[in-house]
């Protein structure tokens, strides 16, 4: 390597875009090398600065698994749940404090397999919570177990012979619960998904965003794609914008990952229905912060 | 000044709840605690409050902890099966330090068992029901005026102590209508805010009274709270030993160093008797009129109702049991606090367990020919 | 000017496959995880779109815009 080449590698100055929302003193991160999740985590950053959001005002909820880690990364009041249940302590934490803004971090188990009944009762509420789904199709902080989204035939630790169940399609799944804003991109999209994260950011009801993510090291090496690269690869050869699938037949879609905004229709918001109510019976806004008054 | 009203247990306790500065609710309909929610549901609204029906009692638990982080004195009510399915996130709440108060309307058990009838089947469960090694609080009321000022209670022992509270009440208690006087002056302790700069506060320190001041979400704080194993700065810690054993042992003192301000009994006629009869929650009423019939034929007994149940009233207890010959527990399951009442009282006296379980309250009569059967 | 944290590389090299100007190349370089540096060969090549920025896992790329 050529001498002059050193000057690229510097390691006292942090320009990086997004390391300033980091707890610095917490990294590098838990994740694998090549792992999806630093990089969603970067389009949600991208998202809320294009949504002119502050972290500072955002509170991150998350439950149990890898992507779950993602809120003990940044600076903002976070909280790190048990399996499957972010979305009921994230509603909790909504209706208490309704001025809060609140992005719940989540994989395909903890939201759909554990987590699934909270997932489709706040999609139904519409309560204003913007629900990031990092999917890998395994279970990875556990080593390599077959998850309600991984494809039929593809191996996992519990599925050696090939999973022999059917996937969620989770974009449908939360339509169908009565999500009002729902988009799908993947870790080779990051522009596209930092739109999108900004679209559900500013959608005042519940959102849902899945990211078809890589997991190297289990779903990839158990799956014949051992390296990140050649999962970001599949990821750009296999998507399919949602306006051209429309016209395709389900067959020309099989394997495909169909990306897109699937769904903006606001209709009225959970929390701003007990304000209502509270205005209505006690002539007040619900009350805030009253465990240190009364 | 006081006021007097006729009302059913499970209202008062929802009256009581209000009184305390509850103003969320999140729960699930269960019999025989459904009145609690029906009450809040109504009343919440015109205090500026919020109730919310979840969608099972995980949730329901699960809404009530994010509640509580938002800074608003929180509330769920159960009876056993829903109080089973809250388990996990009753640990997370120990862990994470989290104010709250379940309200647990006992039923018949195990399982379904008798949704409609009076049980003390959860005795042992809000002891140990969750994972791990921790020290819950959990009183348990024998009247509709007891069930308001135990809630009240519960919540100012929750704020005080940053823990879940459990409310061990049962079918009687919770349907049965009584007169209760309320007092219009009512004290409630007030969650403490942190005063330190957001900088250097440290969240979950290690400090010699054990319960740090609690800022909320959205206060500047970037608190990050887990379930996981976790450093004074609430960051995960998982492989280190002394993070683990200073947090465990931090969260186990901070009760067991307080039991003289937790803990609460009642007790008559115990100076001199020969027996005493211990009990709590409903069968204690039973037990009290055994006691009284008892005293009125010229039999020396006496009576201790736990109002505390966790942490046991170990010294209260040893110090009864040192005079006397004979302890009968009396209680609505087939024996679960008398095994505590043995691990304390050992050779001091002899322990004897009078167990109605079916759906019933023990008769007055029934405990006097136990007693009687000593004599 | 592009600048890489070699004590935040991971060594995943997707900023070798996403760049649409291929500028970056495997460096010989080592970090105390003995991993190799990706670096940016082609450097005057780079349109600083700053994708790589956005795909880096780890946080550990910086992209300077040009003048």
């Amino acid at each position: 390597m050529a001498e002059e080449k050193k000057q690229n590698f510097i390691t006292n100055e942090e320009k990086n875009p997004y390391i300033k929302y980091f707890r610095r003193d917490r990294l590098p991160t838990i994740f694998c090398s090549g792992c999806g999740i630093g990089i969603t985590i970067n389009s949600f950053l991208k998202g809320l600065e294009s949504a002119e959001m502050n972290l500072n005002n955002i509170s991150l909820v998350s439950g149990i698994g890898c992507s779950s880690r993602v809120p003990g990364y940044l600076k903002c009041d976070s909280l790190h749940t048990t399996h499957g249940r972010a979305i009921s302590f994230a509603t909790g934490l909504k209706i208490g404090n309704p001025d809060l803004n609140i992005v719940v971090f989540t994989g395909d188990g903890d939201a759909s397999a554990i987590g699934g009944n909270h997932l489709i009762h706040a999609a139904r509420r519409n309560i204003n919570l913007t629900v990031i789904c990092i999917n890998n199709n395994i279970y990875g902080m556990t080593g390599g177990q077959v998850s309600p989204t991984s494809p039929e035939g593809s191996l996992a630790t519990t599925a050696p012979y090939g999973s022999i169940d059917t996937p969620f399609n989770l974009i449908k799944l939360v339509i169908s619960a009565g999500a009002t804003f729902a988009g799908r991109w993947t870790t080779a999209h990051p522009l596209q998904l930092s739109k999108t994260i900004k679209n559900g950011l500013l959608n005042d009801g519940f959102s849902f965003i899945e990211v078809v993510s890589q997991c190297p090291t289990y779903y990839g090496r158990k799956n014949k794609l051992k390296t990140p690269t050649s999962m970001i690869k599949m990821f750009k050869e296999n998507s399919i914008n949602k306006r051209r699938a429309e016209n395709m037949s389900e067959k020309d879609l099989l394997g495909k990952i169909i990306v897109g905004e699937f769904v903006n229709n606001p209709r009225e918001e959970f929390s701003e229905k007990i304000e209502s109510l509270s205005i209505k019976e006690s002539g007040k806004n619900t009350i805030r912060k009253s465990a240190y008054k009364i | 000044m006081t006021t007097e009203l006729f009302i059913q247990g499970n209202e008062a306790c929802a009256m009581g709840a209000i009184k305390a500065g509850c103003r969320f609710f999140g729960g699930y309909p269960i019999t025989p605690s459904t009145e609690i929610a029906e009450y809040l549901s109504t009343n919440l609204p015109k205090v500026s409050g919020s109730f919310v029906q979840m969608e099972d009692e995980i949730s329901a638990i699960g809404s009530v902890i994010g509640a509580s982080w938002a800074g608003i004195k929180s509330m769920t009510a159960t009876s056993g099966p829903g109080f089973s399915l809250m388990q996990e996130n009753i640990g997370f709440a120990m862990i994470s330090e989290t104010p709250l108060v379940i309200v647990d309307v006992q039923r018949g058990s195990p399982s379904t068992g008798q949704p409609t009838m009076v049980g003390q089947g959860d005795m042992m469960q809000a002891r140990w029901g969750s994972h791990g090694d921790y020290e819950p609080i959990a009183i348990s009321p024998s009247s509709v005026q007891e069930f308001f000022d135990f809630t009240l209670e519960g919540f100012n022992l929750a704020e005080k102590y940053r823990v879940p509270v459990v409310i061990l009440a049962d079918e009687i208690v919770g349907h049965m209508r009584e007169k209760i006087s309320l007092q219009n002056k009512i004290e409630t302790f007030k969650r403490v805010m942190p005063k330190e700069d957001p900088k250097t506060f440290l969240p979950f320190k290690n400090i010699e009274t054990g319960t740090n001041p609690m800022p909320s979400f959205g206060d500047g704080y970037n608190v990050h709270v887990t379930g996981l194993t976790h450093n004074e700065l609430g960051y995960p810690s998982t492989m280190n030993p002394e993070d683990h054993s200073n947090l465990v042992k931090r969260l186990v003192n901070k009760i067991l160093k307080n039991r003289k301000d937790i803990i609460s009994c009642e007790f008559k006629y115990c100076d001199d008797a020969d027996i005493i009869l211990i009990s709590y929650g409903a069968s204690a009423r039973s037990t009290m009129e055994a006691v009284k019939i008892g005293r009125s034929a010229g039999i020396k007994i006496g009576y201790f109702k736990m109002n505390t149940i966790w942490p046991f009233p170990e010294d209260e207890i040893d110090k009864i049991s040192k005079n006397v010959n004979d302890l009968i527990v009396v209680e609505m399951n087939l024996g679960q606090m008398v095994h505590e009442v043995e691990r304390i009282v050992k050779d001091n006296a002899r322990i004897h367990l009078f167990s109605e379980i079916g759906g019933t309250l023990p008769k007055p009569e029934d405990i006097l020919n136990k007693v009687r059967e000593l004599l | 000017m592009i600048q890489i944290n070699p004590d935040l590389c991971k060594g995943c090299y997707i900023c070798i496959e996403i760049c649409p100007k291929s500028v970056y190349a495997i460096s010989n370089v080592t970090n105390d995880k003995d991993i190799k540096i990706p670096f940016p060969e082609n450097e005057k090549d780079c349109i600083t779109c700053h994708l790589c920025e956005l795909e880096c896992p780890d946080q550990a790329i910086y992209v300077e815009d040009k003048e």
